[in-house]
């Protein structure tokens, strides 16, 4: 295409498609995104309004809100697993921001071997996550699992982890902030390393100490970020289910003790085939994520004013 | 660059005002750095360290606490998994579908990500990055229904479709925050010049985003690699991918230490190797948009 030629000429495809680029250009991808996000998530919609089970083929009943009713009301599934949703992502939230923040202030600076830590960083992140869980699974194997005999060579008598009812969750925790704590460390150094110095300067100047300049300079300075990275990293969060799946199968378990949201929704739709119930409970979810976002995005606004 | 976001640490260069080289802190904080730092390293590699060592022992020895670090190795795990149960067969669906989905994402998504960024579809894009929220579950039902219709469940057309879903806002998303970064005058004055807008985006502003794509293509890989949940659903037992595989293997009634340990380390290896030679773009992927506020 001779590009000469192809401005001269004011009409013809060419000249088309450079006035029309931009629809040119994301059309394809918006289109994408419709027929098989948004169209499936109408449908999701449509669902729960029915009393579809079975098979999705099988003929369904408008029931209105009933479905939403049936779920609102469960406290024996759906109540537990919104707590354990909301317990798996704070907890492993605080312990990843907390622990990314020590382990990015401990990188800021430049020191030898910083490639190695580096590298000792990306490990965990790529890792395969079922592959994760099932590595999880020998280490905390209550009989042959090295986490007891680490334990025991410190006189701690031996824990059930993944099998005891009431640690499971507690283990699944330790996991997640294991394989993601490195994001958070990835993102907030990404910060630290972007922040000017002149403020840190002038507060040593002025004589304060290390814990002071952390608190009142580098850490309000540093909120936009740390912010990101719980948005980015709550929202995965939320959403875990490879490890919970590999570490304790269908429905989070024999007593459901590590059955999330998404473990409940999964369960229902692809075991139990409730297809109706279970559009119930992911509307619900969707509607939990999108409100804990926006908490957030609030926060931040209120936040850089 | 705000995509780039890496740190230059090739020491005795002269730096720029930002990082400081005179040593800060105490001697006792120099301590407490190193130490802490081992404990950092030691608390990340130690379990992967673990679970490959369990790959080269004998189920026998595996059970054995007094033989944790010294026994004889064997690769009989890696011989089982590798040939009595086909998993070439599933690394080369894995390999296959992240391949194919990633490229297909960069097709549509690398143009979209471009049109977004130029033209502040601020809107569009926020459509695009929902499905980084939305719950895979809910999309799973309708597509799961529609597919089965259409007799493709079980076939790799329908897996790439759904890896696309996760692939396809992550380019998007990095990509535009690449496109920000690029500086609109080159394009311009390539205008100027006598290209048209598309010629200069292919002529100009694409061979610059190279290692942009590189990095939002790395990644999308990745993800696509260790995606479990779609292909539990949508693969059949020709198109099953490597998670899937490792996940079955434990459906039996006693569970194989050694050859469980043995498909894991299979499945982390390629994209542990994958991930040390690109390193640098997996860190800019990972915080591209994050310092921007």
């Amino acid at each position: 295409m001779p590009p000469a030629a192809a401005t001269n000429s004011l009409t013809g495809p060419t000249n088309w498609a450079n006035k029309h680029r931009k629809w040119l250009f994301a059309a394809p991808a918006m289109a994408f995104v419709g027929i098989l996000i948004i169209f499936p998530l109408a449908w999701t919609l449509y669902l729960s309004l029915t009393d579809s089970q079975g098979s999705v083929r099988a003929a369904t009943d408008f029931i209105g809100l009933e479905n939403y009713m049936t779920v609102l009301s469960d406290v024996e599934r759906f109540w537990p697993a919104v707590g354990r949703t909301l317990t798996f992502t704070g907890i492993a939230l605080v312990c990843e921001v907390v622990l990314g923040m020590g382990i990015a202030l401990l990188l800021w600076r430049p020191f030898r071997g910083e490639k190695w830590v580096r590298v000792a960083i990306l490990l965990p992140l790529v890792a395969t996550p079922v592959a994760v869980g099932m590595m999880w699974r020998l280490i905390f194997d209550p009989n042959i699992g090295f986490a007891n005999q680490l334990l025991g060579a410190v006189g701690i008598p031996a824990q059930p982890w993944l099998s005891g009812q009431d640690t499971a969750l507690g283990t699944t925790i330790f996991m997640d902030v294991w394989q993601w704590t490195p994001m958070v460390v990835l993102i907030l150094l990404a910060g630290l390393t972007s922040l000017s110095e002149e403020p840190d300067e002038a507060a040593r100047m002025d004589g304060a100490n290390a814990f002071q300049r952390f608190f009142f300079i580098t850490l309000p300075l540093m909120m936009p970020t740390v912010i990101v990275a719980i948005l980015l990293r709550g929202i995965d969060a939320l959403k875990t289910f490879d490890i919970l799946y590999a570490t304790k199968g269908k429905g989070g378990g024999s007593f459901h003790e590590v059955e999330t949201l998404n473990v409940y929704a999964y369960g229902l739709s692809f075991d139990y085939n409730q297809y109706g119930l279970s559009s119930a409970v992911l509307i619900l979810f969707f509607m939990i994520i999108i409100g804990s976002m926006w908490l957030l995005t609030m926060r931040k606004k209120a936040g850089s004013k | 660059m705000t995509v780039l976001t890496e740190n230059p640490s090739s020491a005795g260069q002269p730096q720029p005002l930002r990082r400081p080289r005179k040593p800060l802190g105490t001697r006792a904080y120099k301590v407490f750095r190193v130490v802490a730092l081992i404990a950092v390293v030691l608390f990340l590699i130690a379990p992967l360290i673990w679970m490959l060592l369990a790959s080269l022992k004998t189920n026998v020895d595996i059970y054995d606490t007094a033989k944790s670090f010294i026994f004889s190795p064997t690769f009989e795990n890696y011989a089982n998994v590798l040939q009595r149960n086909n998993y070439f067969v599933f690394i080369f669906n894995s390999f296959w579908v992240a391949f194919v989905s990633t490229a297909l994402s960069l097709v549509l998504g690398v143009p979209a990500a471009y049109a977004m960024s130029r033209f502040t579809m601020h809107r569009s894009a926020l459509v695009v990055l929902m499905a980084r929220v939305i719950p895979g579950v809910s999309l799973l039902v309708p597509w799961y229904y529609v597919f089965s219709n259409l007799k493709m469940v079980g076939g790799f057309e329908v897996l790439i479709l759904s890896h696309m879903f996760v692939a396809l806002p992550l380019i998007v998303y990095i990509m535009m925050s690449y496109f920000d970064s690029l500086p609109l005058e080159l394009e311009e004055s390539a205008q100027v010049d006598g290209l048209t807008p598309i010629g200069a985006f292919q002529r100009i502003t694409l061979p610059l985003s190279v290692a942009g794509m590189a990095t939002a293509g790395i990644l999308s890989f990745i993800f696509s690699w260790n995606n479990f949940m779609f292909a539990l659903v949508l693969s059949g037992s020709k198109t099953k991918t490597l998670p899937v595989a490792i996940f079955d293997f434990v459906s039996y009634a006693s569970i194989d230490w050694g050859g469980l340990m043995a498909a894991a380390t299979v499945v982390t290896i390629p994209i542990m190797i994958i991930a040390l030679f690109t390193q640098k773009y997996i860190v800019s992927g990972m915080t591209a948009g994050a310092t921007k506020g």
